[in-house]
């Protein structure tokens, strides 16, 4: 059973050249208890899609359409009170700044606690505890001392513990992690994933992480859907985006990151920009760098379509060969 | 501009910069409070060499990088460019030295900060010449041929930086380096502000420089895979200290320190199947704090391997017994 299913997701938000539209036609689910991985460059729409799913977005300054139904619930017709609720408590987010995503003039023992007392209605040091204890579980060591300091007293590898505690403190069946290491050191980073990975089975709680880092994709996600701008190009589970991707955007991403041990020979490089996205786009986004683009694709925009096995493409000319 | 294939490299022209024992602190040395950013660091860079640095955030690998182009002042220690000292402190330098000290510039990590946002490209690139006073009379051709050579066009020449992307600023960026013909680019994580699509752009242009100049490079990244890609050797940094330097395959391949075997582990490969591996090679830990004073080896409180004289003697850096070329700075390592 889905825990969340965006269908035709549209998001346009008003910006001082005009209406962009940042989030076109995106549908994708994610089933209760699994990983689903957002990939994409900056600027695709991937974080704009997850701030709709928790209606972060300013109410008037944009204009968001389709449906997004988190447990049978439809978020975009749900009351601003009703949205609080479920904030933190049903679905939790991990931003990617951890230095800029906590309060600093507050504790970060009294910035787990929040949600408890809030959602939970528990008391003060009911909350303490119970706080204690998820700063262990993420492993802070001395979490009796560590919970009466401030967010400056903390590395970033830590903060991001902290943030994680946070957001798990009132077990959520979804967490929201956008770009949750891009902004740690590889080292920290892997900790970080295994930590993740540890508390979601633990748990059983369902996971969309945003990323830009194939590497963290292949290594976390079960489910991968591509973005580019603003539309999923391609989605199926993680073995079949990296094994054979048949979008040409897929194969142009993995071609462009250099590897450890690959040969020395000339990065592919995918030319061009990605568009803008302020007014209407005809025919294929990708159009303009695709290797395969033909008249059709300047004119027509091609739909996400099911090539068998659960594997969407939205292309006209997919790419046949393997891309290795 | 030299654009001849640059040719047998590192053969007789070894030691072209060689950094001896340079030190940066920062901080109060009378309290006690310093911050050893760069701790007594000794290394050689070859001629025409692309040399990568690798380390986590705060390991020193930007202030040493800044240190030997006199970007940020020195506690100690020496710079040479073949016999000349960049970094000593002189009254007036002889005509030789103060063209030596100019043949060294840097390419910054964020494009959009390190270009002035209110002059044109046209300006802030024809001003380096005139200030250098290089190309008299003829900067704009100079501009638009070295803007030619990374690939922008001379049309974009009276436009502002906010009208570029990001990688097309980095490429402007390159060029402004690249205007007074130095010998020596610092090229301080050039890319890690780019989109995958763009970054690979960009190291391949990085690559036409190191066919087309007559270039010597220190490429600083947090990426391992993009060091292995430009780099011809490489120093991995930490805590201050550089702790091994090896050939890039050499480095990749026997990979001599626990701690860039950890780094290695930890990039998580582009491919599914490896998760296990991945998960378990997972490093715990932390960096320590710099500001503590060193007693023994500064990884000893990560390592897996650790043993009793890591705690209580400081690893030097020394060449491998089988590999005179590649050096370690572990007690676990056998020195020749």
């Amino acid at each position: 059973m889905s825990i969340l299913s965006i269908e035709h997701l549209s998001v346009r938000l008003k910006s001082n050249k005009g209406m962009v539209n940042a989030v076109r036609d995106t549908s994708f689910s994610i089933e209760k208890g699994a990983i689903f991985g957002l990939v994409g460059e900056s600027g695709c729409g991937k974080s704009v899609t997850a701030k709709s799913i928790l209606k972060l977005h300013n109410p008037k300054a944009s204009t968001i359409t389709g449906k997004i139904e988190f447990e049978d619930m439809s978020v975009l017709a749900a009351t601003e009170k009703k949205m609080r609720s479920i904030r933190g408590e049903k679905i939790a987010m991990i931003f990617q700044d951890p230095m800029t995503s906590l309060d600093p003039l507050m504790t970060v023992g009294k910035q787990i606690s929040e949600g408890l007392i809030f959602h939970k209605k528990m008391t003060r040091e009911a909350a303490k505890t119970e706080s204690i204890e998820l700063m262990s579980k993420v492993g802070i060591t001395f979490p009796e001392k560590r919970y009466g300091q401030y967010p400056h007293e903390f590395s970033g590898g830590m903060l991001q513990r902290i943030m994680i505690a946070t957001a798990l403190s009132c077990k959520p069946q979804l967490l929201i992690a956008d770009e949750p290491t891009t902004a740690l050191d590889v080292t920290i980073q892997a900790q970080i994933l295994k930590l993740m990975k540890k508390l979601q089975k633990e748990e059983d709680m369902a996971i969309l992480i945003i990323t830009h880092d194939l590497g963290v994709v292949a290594n976390f996600c079960e489910e991968v859907g591509v973005m580019y701008a603003g539309e999923i190009f391609e989605k199926a589970n993680v073995k079949t985006i990296f094994e054979c991707p048949r979008h040409p955007y897929t194969i142009g991403l993995m071609k462009a990151i250099p590897r450890i041990g690959g040969n020395d020979k000339r990065l592919e490089t995918i030319s061009g920009m990605p568009p803008l996205l302020l007014g209407e786009i005809v025919g294929c986004p990708y159009s303009p760098r695709c290797p395969n683009a033909t008249e059709k694709c300047q004119t027509i925009a091609p739909e996400l379509r099911d090539i068998g096995n659960n594997h969407l493409v939205r292309c006209h000319n997919l790419s046949d060969t393997l891309w290795r | 501009m030299t654009t001849e294939k640059r040719e047998n490299i590192g053969t007789d022209l070894s030691d072209y910069i060689r950094i001896e024992n340079l030190k940066v602190y920062f901080g109060d040395e009378k309290r006690g409070k310093v911050l050893r950013a760069v701790d007594d660091v000794t290394f050689t860079i070859k001629k025409n060499e692309f040399f990568g640095l690798v380390g986590e955030s705060g390991c020193g690998k930007s202030t040493l990088g800044r240190a030997m182009i006199n970007l940020t002042p020195i506690r100690g220690g020496d710079v040479f460019f073949d016999e000349y000292n960049m970094t000593a402190k002189k009254k007036k330098l002889t005509a030789q030295e103060t063209l030596v000290r100019n043949s060294a510039h840097m390419v910054f990590q964020n494009p959009f900060s390190s270009l002035n946002p209110r002059k044109t490209v046209r300006r802030q690139l024809s001003e380096v010449l005139r200030v250098h006073k290089m190309y008299p009379g003829q900067e704009m051709k100079r501009v638009q041929e070295m803007l030619a050579f990374v690939g922008i066009g001379k049309e974009s020449m009276g436009k502002f930086p906010g009208q570029f992307s990001g990688g097309q600023l980095q490429r402007i960026a390159i060029a402004r380096a690249l205007l007074l013909e130095p010998q020596f680019v610092v090229a301080d994580e050039p890319v890690s502000a780019l989109d995958v699509s763009v970054q690979a752009q960009i190291l391949n242009l990085f690559s036409e420089l190191k066919e087309k100049l007559d270039l010597t490079m220190l490429f600083i990244s947090h990426n391992l895979s993009v060091v292995e890609y430009i780099s011809d050797r490489v120093g991995v940094m930490y805590v201050g200290k550089i702790v091994e330097i090896a050939d890039v395959k050499e480095l990749y391949e026997h990979t001599g320190h626990p701690y860039t075997r950890s780094l290695i582990n930890s990039i998580p490969s582009p491919e599914t199947g490896k998760e296990e591996a991945f998960y378990d090679s997972v490093l715990e830990g932390e960096m320590p704090n710099p500001m503590e004073e060193q007693k023994g080896c500064r990884f000893a409180s990560r390592c897996k391997s650790k043993f009793d004289r890591c705690d209580t003697e400081i690893p030097q850096l020394l060449p491998l017994m089988d590999n005179p070329d590649h050096l370690v700075a572990c007690h676990l390592c056998k020195h020749g």
